[in-house]
């Protein structure tokens, strides 16, 4: 009994050794023909990307606002709202990818719109946790200078002090 | 069991412990991780879509992120003066994370070109080294241990501190791939105590002992290994994997008391559990002690019946039974096992239709799938979907992950284009919006605009002549520029009185040319005192007139801007969005074409394990019914035993008790053979 549990046990290693190693060579150049086409699809969407901003938001009516966290903060952003020329343009409730990638220094591109030149209110409220599990809030305002190019707004939360801090880039 | 962790041991790669920690995720070979190392270290932020890209990066979003960086890159060298850029800071950074994200997105070819680029460029020594140590692992990855090692002989000098130990590591690993043990356990000799490869350095430097001859180090190493605990499950699973992994060996090389307590050290509810509790029963039963080998297999008896070593165990249990002489009990577990076995086999069965009817691609191309943990488990839950437990270890190897990404990523990219050709055809839309509004619009501005060009010109003619005439008068002292109007008027009326006089000298009284004489000098008096604050007010008007000019210009600036702002928002797509639409299409084609290859490529393995499964659990069914009936024959036999046992027993209680024909022995006389006891 023992010697035939074996016996089956080496058929079955055998069984997937096989079922693995088919076609060695077709995996091979499947798997080249699929980097071909997500090397083409990337550039492809690079260019789209492109055309798509240059339709939709020309440099003289662009505006992006941007958000970041300040370093060596400790505390979870669950939501960020932004209101320009008093309407609000973007509500974001953040998942928790999103909050680590912005916990390592990523920068997230919260609104792209268009806006006439001159002078903007911009109004922004947040709502986060601090790692005591204290809700954390705070709203500040700012005036946004679009002149002919386009414009780049960052705005950077220090959660835990409840600060936000804007920055023209 | 056990000769599936033996060859580890005794083979040359060490693979197939690799795919079951891969599975786990437990192994820091991810590849995601050099980006993040770079975050760490984030210094201050220069560019503002560097982090962007960066964001999607640290979310593994791998696509966007590379297409951002992609994009950067391409502008930032594109540039005149590339050196101005504040991208300039984030340049190197940049090129290893698109590397790094390309690696991750499996684009292992262009990563190794990026790479290359980098080490053929005139780079300082230490970013050629980490480089060199990069493209080492792909190489790696690919499963080209000549090449990584190749591509790590490409380091000379020290390897900057945040990779210098994962090098080493990957060194160590290469080395073990060549079959160069002694050269692996040195390195990671060195290695021990390194806290980010806590664990894997020692699982790895015991199994390079055992495969250089050092046994009893190597089992030392994997034994102290193995006795450690920890809460995270990863980890665990790790140092579950090692007992096990000692467990087997130790029986295959038939030292059965030392084996036993290594499966028991592997934790009941890990992963690994039931293959330790089949070899803990394994060791028992080799070792003749059926009743304790019961121990452990009947309870992984009762665990869930897709696993195979609860299958194996279902015909073990019976088997110890049998071996303990319990016949009709081994026959009752043979008969649960053809049961079990039964409805396994209709499932595997129905789970094979199933994924030839498409179900399983299907359930695949969910967006669940990437998002819901363990959603392989969950998918079985669809309805028609097929059994996926009997899955998990096929899924779990890296290749069957490298396909199941793949078309995952194919499907995700068919999708994205749709929505591009969606998203060009509303731009169209748009465009003709556009066309629409501006183009009647057009005309009048344009009238306007000429308007303004011609008022514009006029002033500006004005101005230089003004100009040009203060100048002048900056050099020569001329009062009459400075006349007003009625002050010109009577310098023109007075000139021609005097060529009235000089034509007709007689015709005029002496008191005529004095008055003339006078009037000429009190005008030529008044342009000369005030000629000071004449030509301050001239030089202030020209000022005005500069700003007049000034501000006419900006009108016209603004107009050029928005009429250009109007005719771009609408000319010049056209044939850009035929031709990227025409490529979009191009591209579906290929990524169709694609992911039925690489689809029909995983419906082909998950069938052919599900094939495999089923040949093996009809090939117990067999064993299970003749063993069955071996027991039925065994039970009865004993049975029948038991009976005549019994009826000669009855037999002898019912006969009379003999009377006593001798006496007692001590009454007998004792004889010589007894006296010589």
């Amino acid at each position: 009994m023992f010697r035939i549990l074996q016996i089956t046990i080496l058929l079955l290693l055998a069984a997937v050794v096989h079922a693995q190693n088919v076609s060695r060579d077709d995996i091979r150049g499947l798997d080249e023909q699929i980097q071909d086409v997500k090397k083409d699809v990337i550039d492809l969407t690079a260019e789209l990307a492109q055309l798509e901003e240059k339709l939709l938001f020309p440099s003289n009516t662009q505006v992006s606002i941007f958000v970041s966290l300040a370093e060596a903060q400790p505390f979870d952003l669950e939501a960020v709202q932004l209101k320009l020329d008093n309407e609000i343009v973007a509500h974001h409730l953040y998942t928790f990818r999103e909050i680590e990638a912005l916990q390592k220094g990523g920068v997230q591109r919260i609104y792209t719109g268009n806006v006439q030149t001159g002078s903007h209110p911009l109004e922004v409220t947040f709502v986060g946790k601090s790692p005591s599990g204290k809700e954390v809030r705070a709203n500040a305002s700012y005036k946004v200078d679009k002149a002919v190019g386009p414009k780049f707004v960052e705005i950077k939360i220090a959660g835990t002090e409840s600060a936000i801090n804007f920055k023209d880039w | 069991m056990y000769s599936r962790l033996v060859p580890a041991l005794r083979g040359a790669t060490p693979t197939p412990l690799r795919t079951v920690a891969a599975a786990l995720s437990a192994l820091p070979f991810a590849l995601c991780t050099a980006f993040a190392t770079a975050a760490t270290e984030k210094g201050q932020l220069e560019d503002l879509f560097f982090g962007a890209a960066m964001f999607e990066a640290y979310q593994e979003n791998y696509f966007d992120a590379i297409v951002g960086l992609d994009t950067e890159l391409n502008q930032y060298r594109r540039l005149d003066e590339p050196e101005l850029d504040p991208f300039t800071a984030h340049f190197g950074q940049a090129e290893f994370s698109v590397g790094d994200l390309e690696l991750s997105y499996r684009m292992h070819r262009e990563a190794g070109r990026a790479i290359e680029a980098v080490l053929k460029g005139n780079v300082p020594r230490p970013v050629r080294n980490e480089a060199a140590y990069r493209l080492a692992k792909i190489h790696y990855h690919k499963q080209q241990p000549r090449n990584a090692l190749h591509a790590l002989e490409m380091i000379e000098g020290r390897v900057p501190e945040r990779v210098r130990a994962d090098e080493q590591f990957l060194r160590a690993r290469v080395y073990m791939e060549l079959g160069r043990f002694e050269e692996a356990v040195e390195l990671l000799r060195d290695l021990k105590g390194e806290a980010s490869l806590d664990g894997f350095v020692e699982y790895n430097l015991g199994i390079a002992q055992l495969k250089a001859g050092q046994e009893e180090r190597g089992l030392l190493e994997l034994t102290a290994l193995g006795k450690q605990r920890s809460s995270d499950a990863a980890k665990q699973a790790l140092y579950d994997k090692t007992n096990l992994l000692l467990g087997s060996y130790l029986m295959e090389t038939d030292q059965l008391g030392l084996a036993r307590p290594y499966f028991d050290r592997v934790n009941l509810e890990g992963p690994f559990s039931n293959r330790a509790l089949l070899g803990a029963g394994w060791v028992e039963a080799k070792a003749g002690r059926y009743d304790r080998a019961l121990v452990p297999w009947k309870l992984l008896q009762e665990r869930k019946s897709t696993n195979s070593s609860v299958q194996e165990a279902m015909l073990a249990v019976p088997y110890a039974y049998g071996k303990l002489d319990v016949h009709s009990t081994a026959a009752i577990n043979y008969g649960r096992a053809l049961d079990a076995f039964g409805n396994e086999i209709d499932t595997l069965t129905a789970s094979i239709k199933s994924i030839r009817e498409g179900n399983f691609l299907e359930a695949l191309r969910r967006k669940e799938a990437t998002q819901v943990k363990n959603w392989v488990v969950a998918l079985r839950k669809l309805p028609d979907a097929p059994e996926t437990h009997y899955l998990l270890d096929l899924m779990a190897s890296n290749d069957y992950q490298e396909f199941l990404r793949n078309y995952r990523d194919l499907n995700d990219l068919f999708e994205r284009n749709e929505e591009w050709l969606g998203s060009l055809t509303a731009y169209e839309d748009i465009i003709e919006l556009r066309r629409a509004y501006y183009e009647p619009l057009l005309p009048g501005l344009d009238k306007k605009f000429r308007e303004l060009d011609a008022r514009i010109k006029l002033r500006i003619e004005q101005r230089d002549k003004f100009a040009s005439r203060i100048e002048q008068m900056l050099v020569t002292r001329r009062p009459e520029y400075l006349a007003k109007a009625e002050e010109q008027q009577l310098r023109l009326q007075l000139r021609r009185l005097h060529l009235l006089m000089s034509q007709n000298p007689g015709g005029f009284t002496r008191e005529t040319r004095q008055r003339l004489a006078r009037l000429e000098g009190v005008l030529s008096w008044r342009l000369s005192t005030e000629y000071d604050q004449r030509l301050t007010e001239a030089y202030k008007h020209l000022q005005e007139l500069n700003e007049e000019i000034e501000q006419l210009q900006t009108v016209y600036q603004a107009y050029v801007r928005s009429r250009q702002a109007a005719t771009h928002s609408y000319t010049g797509y056209n044939d850009t969005i035929t031709r990227l639409r025409a490529q979009i299409q191009n591209t579906q084609g290929r990524l169709e074409a694609l992911m039925a290859r690489q689809g029909n490529m995983l419906e082909t393995l998950a069938i052919n394990e599900l094939d495999r499964r089923r040949a093996q659990l009809e090939s117990y069914q067999i064993k299970a019914r003749f063993a069955l009936a071996d027991s039925y024959d065994r039970a009865n036999e004993l049975q029948e035993q038991r009976v005549d046992q019994m009826k000669i027993e009855q037999h002898r209680a019912n006969q009379p008790e003999p009377l006593p024909q001798d006496n007692p022995p001590e009454l007998e006389e004792p004889s010589d053979e007894g006296g010589e006891q």
